[in-house]
């Protein structure tokens, strides 16, 4: 006991000293992480604390971009027939200690296995602990797809596939890919308390946990280590501050130096601020109206067509974004690679789409169009956003009922293939593959479920399922771009926005980049004297 | 005495067992379910979706349901949040100290300015300060929390740089293994600066959240001293030529003071609860915030055994209430 009072006392003597005179960066985040176990938990803010900061993935998205570059792999092979991912791993990457915990080898293929086998396995001891649903690693098939994992030697890993799968890379560097140490998996089952993995987090990435007080304050120091050189900064700070107003006077007073998620009321006065700075970037999502196509008269591509052009998007933008969007014409976002630029989208035009109703044979129509009850960073405000989508097509001849239900229900009456009316919703990307955009929503597996607008075009579906089975990026890029043509000729849905992301920092901060996956990392990031 | 406080324990079992019944439901009547709520635009698979609902006992008829979750309450066992995947008892008790320790602050605060407040504005009826004091304490009583906090945040802190925006201390304090009582822990931490820190920091919240009550108490005791001023006795006391002091603060607010008490004991349960915005908006890691953020996650364990929770802390309050008026008024003993 009184060891331990003596311990207690060095540490908080050390963190004190230590606070004086090192670089901190203090994040003001938005909310609260689930816990620090990355593969348990599906929200961004979650992502933010723990995979990020502590964590790091075979391979890594390239700050700043959707591309891939090597992460605890050096490099990798994809056999001929694409079944076969071959992974090298970076020799002499060190896992962080903690009080408990102090690794006695570098990071090599049993801990890769050990990462993604708790989640695939069920008689893995980890399979069950903290009531682990593996939420990602199911939602992006990884159970069906992944056959094997081999290990070839200490540094070598091998994954064998079920069938050939392009966005599997980009799969590797999501977070819950995120590598795990089995010493310290293995030493915490001893113990008897194998939850400390996600309480206590033991990583490779470029800071290590503290401490955590919950609701309040996450800290970190930098991983000394760390394999690609140590952080510019010494200690990061998280100071949970729900509210944004209160984000916005916290940095104006310095009391942070980052925060994310500003008010679209405050953007102009944070912009005219001098001891600010604003980035911003399109976010990776994109918010749509889905027409249900399998109902008459939203079978014809042609009423489809003319219900687009009757819609103002511009409008819509100015009104309900206030500024913080941008028109979509895609069902992808611009940060993604193979965005076709080239694609026109359907000009408002009233008086056009008038006609060609009428030329269709489609008069006094009714429609409902349903309004999300929640706020999404692709759709703001749903409700108002219909409203103004109903006096638009009222000027077109179109009567239009809105309809709204609770989220959870929204969300599972919206799939039914025998739906009545228009949805609004949208989609955020998790790894920035066009696939997770382009098959998940549009494709014809996805017709009663993910895909809002029950079409399956057979034109489309063969150019998508083409671009998954190959890995070769430019084959991949004309199929996607093709695609994209045959979706817009088509129109199942109305494309209407991208939210545009805004990210005040201080003046003084210096190499922050943002992410067009949406994430925020603070390696490489430092503050000017 | 002993039989007052008997009989008062023994409402306490049926409230208690309403109070699960009525939690457990609660959150079960709100439309949607917790599983799709979590998946949200990424959806489930049919089958995953069973799974899931086999995993936490929803594929379960509802009255078997409640039998498991009143068996494992029973035992101690409050369940583990969906969401944190941590046991809802010690999410609950690292979160307390925070709200209750904003919640006293807050209580002292209006107790101490009301109260003088309350007696003066009676001793001085339909004068100057009776009508100020009572026209602030109606705007304090109408004024929306929200708007009051970020008013104060911009001017006192943003503008004047008083008192920092938010949080509980400065970042530069950090104590292993807290009370979760920031003035408590920063003082004895022995930390140069940490407890005056916590205290600046106090001082915006508990004056938000005090402000309600303090209009409550101070209007509240107006009423109870001018009830009484008007009594017999008191026009006998002065007859007496007792000096107005002894009259006003021995005789008629002790008198006075019985209704206040009802409203203090009532506000405590108000405050723990209503502290959500409060805790918002100052970044405070208390149960308001975590409540509020389970019922839109509709995270079944924590809604229903954090209001089991906080219940048995009102009503423990309540029973404190009721014999405390026993002390002070003989009369409700021996009823």
């Amino acid at each position: 006991m009184k060891m331990n009072k003596f311990w207690l006392a060095t540490a908080i003597m050390a963190v004190t000293a230590s606070m004086a005179s090192a670089k901190t960066l203090v994040y003001c985040s938005e909310g609260s992480p689930e816990g620090f176990d990355p593969a348990l938990y599906t929200s961004g803010t979650t992502f933010d604390a723990s995979a990020r900061p502590i964590y790091n993935r075979l391979v890594e998205f390239t700050p700043g971009t959707t591309q891939i570059e090597p992460g605890l792999a050096e490099s990798w092979d994809v056999s001929a027939d694409g079944l076969e991912y071959t992974f090298h791993l970076r020799a002499g990457v060190k896992f962080h200690s903690n009080d408990s915990f102090t690794p006695s080898r570098d990071m090599n293929a049993d801990d890769v296995i050990f990462s993604f086998e708790r989640q695939q396995k069920e008689d893995n001891p980890y399979y069950t602990v903290s009531g682990g649903t593996w939420e990602y690693f199911q939602g992006m098939s990884m159970p069906d797809l992944i056959k094997e994992i081999v290990k070839v030697d200490d540094l070598t890993v091998k994954f064998v596939l079920n069938r050939p799968e392009a966005p599997m890379l980009a799969n590797m560097a999501m977070d819950f890919a995120s590598i795990m140490s089995k010493e310290y998996a293995d030493a915490m089952l001893a113990a008897g308390t194998p939850e400390m993995l996600n309480q206590a987090p033991i990583g490779t990435g470029p800071f290590q946990f503290v401490a955590y007080q919950k609701d309040a304050v996450i800290r970190y120091a930098a991983n000394a280590d760390y394999w690609a050189g140590k952080a510019a900064i010494d200690d990061l700070v998280f100071a949970i501050t729900p509210d944004a107003s209160v984000r916005y006077q916290k940095l104006q007073a310095n009391e942070c130096q980052v925060a994310p998620y500003p008010n679209p009321a405050d953007i102009d006065a944070m912009k005219a601020n001098a001891d600010l700075q604003m980035l911003e970037q399109q976010g990776l999502n994109v918010g749509y109206l889905a027409f249900n196509t399998q109902q008459p008269p939203f079978d014809n591509p042609e009423v489809r067509r003319a219900i687009s052009m009757a819609i103002d998007k511009q409008a819509i933008l100015d009104v309900v974004f206030q500024g913080a969007g941008m028109v979509a014409k895609n069902p992808i976002p611009p940060t993604i690679w193979s965005y076709n630029d080239a694609v026109q989208d359907y000009a408002f035009d009233p008086a056009a789409a008038k006609a060609m109703l009428e030329a269709a044979g489609v008069t006094d129509l009714s429609m409902k169009i349903w309004a999300m009850p929640v706020q999404r960073p692709y759709n703001p405000n749903a409700r108002r956003m219909a409203e103004l989508m109903q006096a638009d097509l009222a000027n077109v001849g179109v009567n239009v009922e809105i309809v709204s239900y609770e989220w959870g229900e929204y969300l599972s009456l919206s799939k039914a293939t025998d739906r009545d009316g228009a949805v609004l919703l949208g989609w955020t990307g998790d790894n920035g593959d066009p696939d997770n955009f382009l098959a998940v929503l549009l494709g014809c597996d996805g017709v009663g479920g993910s895909n809002r607008a029950q079409w399956c075009n057979p034109e489309f579906e063969d150019l998508i399922q083409r671009a998954k089975v190959t890995s070769d990026v430019a084959e991949r890029t004309a199929l996607y771009e093709e695609a994209q043509v045959v979706f817009k000729r088509e129109a199942p849905w109305v494309t209407i926005a991208h939210s545009v992301v805004f990210m005040p920092l201080r003046k003084e901060v210096t190499g922050y980049v943002m992410n067009p996956l949406g994430g925020h990392s603070f390696y490489g990031v430092d503050i000017a004297e | 005495m002993l039989k007052f406080i008997l009989t008062r324990l023994a409402t306490f079992l049926p409230t208690f067992f309403g109070v699960t019944l009525i939690a457990f439901a609660f959150i079960r009547l709100l439309p949607g379910d917790p599983i799709i709520v979590m998946a949200g635009e990424r959806g489930v698979s049919p089958e995953r979706y069973q799974e899931l609902l086999h995993k936490f006992n929803f594929d379960k008829p509802i009255w078997e349901q409640y039998i498991y979750y009143l068996n494992s309450v029973l035992h101690g066992d409050l369940g583990d949040s969906f969401v944190t995947k941590k046991p809802v008892v010690e999410e609950f008790f690292a979160l307390f100290p925070a709200t209750l320790e904003l919640s006293i602050c807050a209580m002292i605060f209006a107790v101490v300015l009301g109260l003088p407040a309350g007696v003066i504005a009676a001793v001085n009826r339909g004068k100057i300060f009776d009508r100020t004091l009572m026209s602030a304490a109606l705007v304090g009583y109408s004024m929306p929390i929200f708007w009051w906090a970020l008013l104060l945040i911009i001017v006192v802190s943003g503008k004047l740089g008083l008192t920092p925006v938010s949080g509980r201390i400065s970042l530069m304090y950090y104590f292993k293994d807290p009370t979760g009582f920031m003035l408590w822990d920063s003082l004895a931490s022995g930390q140069k600066g940490a407890f005056a820190s916590a205290l600046q920091h106090l001082i915006l919240p508990t004056i938000v959240l005090g402000t309600i009550p303090l209009a409550v108490i101070a209007r509240q005791t107006r009423s109870a001293m001018l009830e009484v001023l008007g009594e017999d006795y008191i026009r006998t006391a002065r007859a007496k030529g007792l000096s107005p002091l002894r009259i006003n603060g021995l005789h008629a607010l002790r008198n006075a003071l019985i209704p206040v008490v009802t409203v203090v004991g009532l506000m405590v349960g108000t405050l723990l609860t209503g502290a959500i915005l409060t805790e918002t908006i100052f970044s405070w890691p208390g149960i308001g915030k975590w409540m509020l953020d389970s019922i839109f996650r509709r995270d079944y364990p924590v809604v229903q055994s954090g209001l089991l929770l906080i219940a048995l802390i009102v009503m423990a309050v309540n029973l404190t209430v009721d014999l405390l008026y026993g002390l002070i008024n003989p009369k409700i003993r021996k009823r």
